[in-house]
């Protein structure tokens, strides 16, 4: 595995302060390696993007974070925190190092400007030095990146097609080559063949640039086809991570099994479907113990009164789970 | 006469990533804009002003037309307001004065929100040919200026008392409500429940009676209490420039007589500011209503409560849309210290 | 273009129905007011005159209400709105003629002014919650909830007492006659402070409030997040992405607004006397000067059709979505 580029330790991520706060991310631990496709997954409201919000503290009020670090790597140079930075080191930081296509992107583009204005402007805020001239011919080479003709520079948000104003959003968040692209749910809004289209295309992009991907969605076939690996959102906590084949082969987390029992299988021998029973957690009162226990067909006894750490099971060393049916070797208690 | 600030009709459901599912409000929701401070500041202004509407000419010390040998005398503890040319009593005007204003701002104002619901949700509900009538019938009323229009029908019908006054206000207002409660119904009827009612075969008035107008209470509201404020004032004008009987007292009246009796010249402030206060509060009271409503409409414009907060080691930050404060203690870990000059490239 | 020919059409139909309207409002005047006029000036009307007036009232009992109605577009179209009783003889056109320029230049200063201005505060408040503009707020509520011609009252009593740099009454010094020469224009815009002023201290308010709570709501918008996570400089996300959309509902708006605005500013032209239309249609109301009422009328609503079509433009500018698709 390379060298990791991006860091989320103990993030905590909380709805309005004091006592009214509910929190949505919970002592979430992950790595992005450089260059790799992670997929995030759960189910809505499961906190996905307010983590994707929260480690570029783009969230509104009265969203705060409330702990842990976000640690980014730099092609060269020491690691920075994102977290500390001021708001000019921000700015300077975001879209630069980490850019993001928002989950359903119809309304990511300012309906008031043409596309070629949102394109340049982001290349005039970081590299002021470069001309007019230079900046709309890396506009230009930005649409055809992403397989869209160069006369759509002069188009309003409004005339692009829903599938063409994703592109758009893709080929800007390439525009200043950054090191990692989140994107949350970017393929929700379009139809299948576009999903299609699109991921395959950004699948290529990310061969040739050799960006990391954070990619978030719900659909969790998605993920096993597009991601290198797969970690599982739930309750504001991720509960399971490993390599996607070895998560689709055998899911260790019962939470995971029962996303994987939820849709048809594309590929390989067919699955009975069954769902998950139940709803998702009220985050104002979660569960002690598993937050997963009053659903968890496998439920046992600490699971309602321990809380399962996430860590390495003994037998699958590469992989990370937060179950008590595979307690890490050093399983604490919190 | 202030411009109608009411951004209810902004409010349509928005679709941002970070946007709430939409659910029926519960009736517990619904109520809960009260407890908002402005709302409930003003609406306990406004019920002090009904009190003294109903009240104001039992309390009232002098009658309001009395004349007596205190002529334009400056407040004093036998007349609050001072007195006024004839020497009458400015604050028994002013009492006696409420219940005018009241009754018209009042009535004006169920007019007007009868007819706006009439038309706007009709116009939203039926759609196509309907709706564009409808709609076209509002824009005119909204686009004539209504002032004028109102000065010249009542200045045509001769001695018009409180009842026309308030009618032909409530006549010619109601098109801004009209518009914003179409608006909505349209975004209403798309709702599930609603689809979901009409697929059932429900019958349409009871889907416009329980499904659609529960969900429009607030804007209802908020353009009632709108129409009131333009009723009001429309009304004060009406007694101000003379053009409704002067025969009965409001506060339009007790300024008409200021104005044409040269109170100004003879420096006789007494005889218009409470009047012009008096005005200026009952606005600013149902004003702050409809801020409560649209602050419970629309959650975003609530003040939010606190713009700062302070973090686990004493500092503090700005919520700040664009910058998520963090609130948890600095780090000292080897990433984080000694390199938060580092900004990437 | 299609949405410009729309609204024009719109403002045709709607202008159709202000004079319509204009045409069945004397035609519920108790009496006859055009008799008691001629026995005012007996012998001094000529008999076109006479015949514009019976046309303007309808007591031309012997034509049907379609003849009326057919007359009265006849008499519009020549620019015949029938003679003033106060001013008599003069044509009605003349005599709001004479007034319109000042109104015009009070209100159409005022309002742009209040509009630019109100609308540059509310872009601050709305951004920047809880600095020292939203300290404003309350203060503008209050404003606002005076009525405009009682902040005129209040102005004058402090402001205008003899000897005060700024008059009480008039639009120029009484001595003065109308002519394009500084002295003169100078001595207007010494007249037009104070109602200038009081307007613009009443209107402003009302756009600081709405541009504050446009300002709020597109703030969440997913564009302005975009903006945030590009990385772009406070002013242009503040600047040209937040304020440039939440302005286009503000235009709109300011068509809307005008007629109260217009409403309320004829009011102070009355307290300050002021050689407006809103003075004339005081003293016309007193007088029960039936056609220059309605001539006012017209006219006001009139301008007020031009305004709205202005401002539509504007937003055709301003909103992209409007325009052709390209
Ligand atoms: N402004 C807010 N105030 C309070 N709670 C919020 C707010 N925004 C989101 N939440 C809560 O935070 C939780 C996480 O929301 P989030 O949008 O991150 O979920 P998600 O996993 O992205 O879901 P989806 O798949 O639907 O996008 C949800 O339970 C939601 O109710
Ligand atoms: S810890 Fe217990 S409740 Fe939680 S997922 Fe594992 S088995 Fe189920
Ligand atoms: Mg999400």
């Amino acid at each position: 595995m390379s060298e990791p580029v991006l860091e989320i330790r103990r993030l905590s991520v909380d709805y309005g302060l004091g006592d009214s706060a509910v929190r949505a991310v919970r002592d979430v631990d992950l790595t992005l390696h450089r260059g790799e496709v992670l997929g995030l997954a759960g189910e809505s409201g499961s906190g996905k993007s307010t983590l994707a919000y929260g480690l570029t503290r783009l969230l509104p009020p009265p969203g705060v974070i409330s702990g842990g670090e976000v640690v980014y790597h730099p092609v060269d140079g020491p690691p920075v925190d994102v977290l500390t930075l001021s708001p000019t080191q921000l700015r300077a930081f975001r879209w630069a190092e980490t850019s993001i296509v928002f989950q359903g992107a119809m309304n990511s583009l300012n309906p008031v400007h043409k596309v070629s204005t949102q394109l340049m402007d982001v290349i005039r805020a970081h590299q002021p030095g470069l001309g007019r001239p230079a900046r709309l011919a890396r506009a230009r080479e930005l649409l055809r990146l992403v397989g869209i003709s160069a006369d759509r520079l002069d188009s309003y948000p409004h005339q692009l097609s829903g599938g063409m104003r994703q592109r758009v959003m893709i080929g800007m968040a390439l525009a200043l080559e950054p090191q990692v692209v989140i994107m949350d749910e970017p393929t929700t809004a379009l139809d299948v063949v576009m999903q299609r289209q699109i991921l395959s295309q950004l699948a290529e992009l990310r061969e040739r640039l050799g960006f990391a991907v954070l990619f978030i969605t719900h659909d969790l076939s998605l993920l096993v086809e597009f991601s290198d690996r797969i970690a599982i959102m739930y309750g504001g906590r991720i509960v399971e991570q490993a390599p996607a084949a070895q998560l689709y082969g055998a899911a260790l987390h019962p939470y995971t099994d029962g996303l994987l029992h939820s849709f048809p299988a594309l590929r390989g021998p067919r699955r009975e479907l069954t769902g998950i029973p139940g709803a998702p957690p009220d985050l104002r009162a979660m569960p002690d113990g598993c937050a997963f226990h009053p659903r968890c067909p496998r439920a046992f006894a600490p699971c309602d009164s321990r809380l399962p750490r996430l860590g390495p099971p003994a037998d699958a060393p590469d992989r990370a789970v937060a179950c008590w049916l595979h307690p890490a070797p050093e399983a604490a208690t919190r | 006469m202030s411009i109608p600030t009411s951004s209810v009709e902004q409010v349509i459901p928005e679709q941002g990533a970070m946007a709430q599912p939409s659910v029926r409000p519960s009736r517990r929701r619904r109520l809960r804009f009260v407890s908002g401070g402005k709302a409930a500041t003003g609406l306990a202004v406004v019920a002090g002003y009904v009190l003294l509407a109903v009240i104001g000419p039992w309390i009232a010390p002098y009658d309001p037309d009395a004349r007596s040998a205190d002529l334009l005398q400056p407040p004093s503890a036998a007349h609050w307001f001072g007195t006024t040319h004839l020497g009458q009593d400015v604050f028994s005007q002013i009492l006696v004065g409420t219940r005018g204003v009241m009754l018209v701002g009042l009535t004006a104002g169920v007019v007007a929100t009868a007819l706006s619901v009439l038309v706007g949700v009709t116009a939203g509900y039926l759609g196509g040919l309907a709706d564009d009538g409808l709609s076209a019938l509002s824009n005119v009323f909204l686009v004539i200026p209504a002032l004028p229009l109102i000065i010249i029908v009542t200045s045509t019908v001769a001695g018009a008392g409180d009842l026309v006054v308030a009618l032909v206000i409530g006549l010619t207002s109601w098109a801004w409500g009209a518009r914003v409660l179409r608006a909505q119904t349209l975004s209403l009827r798309r709702r599930d429940y609603v689809e979901a009612a009409r697929a059932t075969g429900e019958r349409t008035w009871r889907i416009i009676g329980f499904e659609i107008l529960p969900n429009l209470t607030a804007i209802i509201a908020s353009g009632f209490v709108g129409t009131v404020i333009f009723a009001v004032m429309s009304e004060i004008t009406l007694a101000f420039i003379g053009i409704s009987s002067v025969s009965s007292w409001n506060w339009g009246t007790i300024l008409f007589w200021a104005q044409s009796q040269q109170a100004l010249a003879q420096g006789a402030w007494w005889w218009f500011v409470p009047a012009g206060l008096a005005i200026a509060l009952l606005g600013t009271a149902l004003a702050l209503i409809n801020f409560g409503i649209d602050e419970f409409v629309s959650p975003r414009l609530r003040s939010a409560g606190r713009s700062r907060a302070r973090t686990a080691d004493g500092r503090t930050v700005r919520m700040r849309v664009g910058f998520t404060p963090v609130l948890a203690p600095r780090p000292a870990s080897p990433a984080g210290s000694g390199q938060r000059e580092e900004a990437g490239r | 273009m299609t949405f410009l020919l729309r609204r024009l059409a719109f403002y045709v139909f709607t202008a159709w129905a202000a004079l319509t309207i204009n045409f069945f409002i004397p035609r519920m005047i108790p009496g006859d007011p055009v008799k008691s006029l001629i026995s005012r000036f007996q012998g001094q009307l000529s008999t076109d005159a006479l015949h514009s007036l019976y046309v303007l009232f309808g007591l031309d009992s012997d034509d049907s209400l379609w003849d009326q109605y057919v007359d009265y577009w006849r008499q519009l179209a020549h620019g015949d709105l029938g003679l003033s009783f106060t001013a008599f003889p003069s044509p009605v056109s003349e005599v709001i003629g004479d007034a319109l320029p000042w109104t015009l230049a009070l209100v159409g200063v005022t309002t742009a002014v209040s509009f630019l201005l109100g609308t540059g505060l509310g872009v601050l408040a709305g951004w920047r919650r809880g600095s020292w503009v939203d300290g404003l707020l309350p203060v503008t509520t209050f404003l606002s909830s005076v009525p405009y011609f009682w902040l005129g009252l209040v102005a004058i009593a402090v402001l205008a007492g003899p000897g005060s740099f700024f008059p009480s009454s008039g639009g120029y010094e009484p001595g003065l006659v109308p002519a394009l020469d500084t002295i003169f224009l100078g001595s207007a815009v010494q007249h037009s402070l104070l109602p200038a002023a009081t307007i613009l201290i009443s209107s402003m308010s009302g756009w600081i409030l709405s541009m504050r709570n446009m300002m709020v709501t597109v703030a969440a918008e997913d564009y302005i997040t975009v903006a945030h996570a590009k990385g772009l400089p406070e002013r242009r996300v503040a600047v040209s992405y937040a304020a440039r959309n939440a302005l286009l509902p503000n235009v709109a708006g300011f068509a809307l607004s005008l007629g109260l605005i217009v409403g309320g500013t004829l009011l102070v032209e009355i307290v300050f006397s002021y050689p407006g239309l809103g003075f004339l249609l005081f003293r016309a109301v007193s007088a029960k000067d039936y056609p220059l009422m309605q001539g006012i009328f017209l006219v006001i609503t009139l301008s007020v059709l031009v305004a709205n079509l202005l401002a539509d433009v504007a937003y055709l500018f301003l909103d992209p979505r409007t325009r052709k698709e390209g």
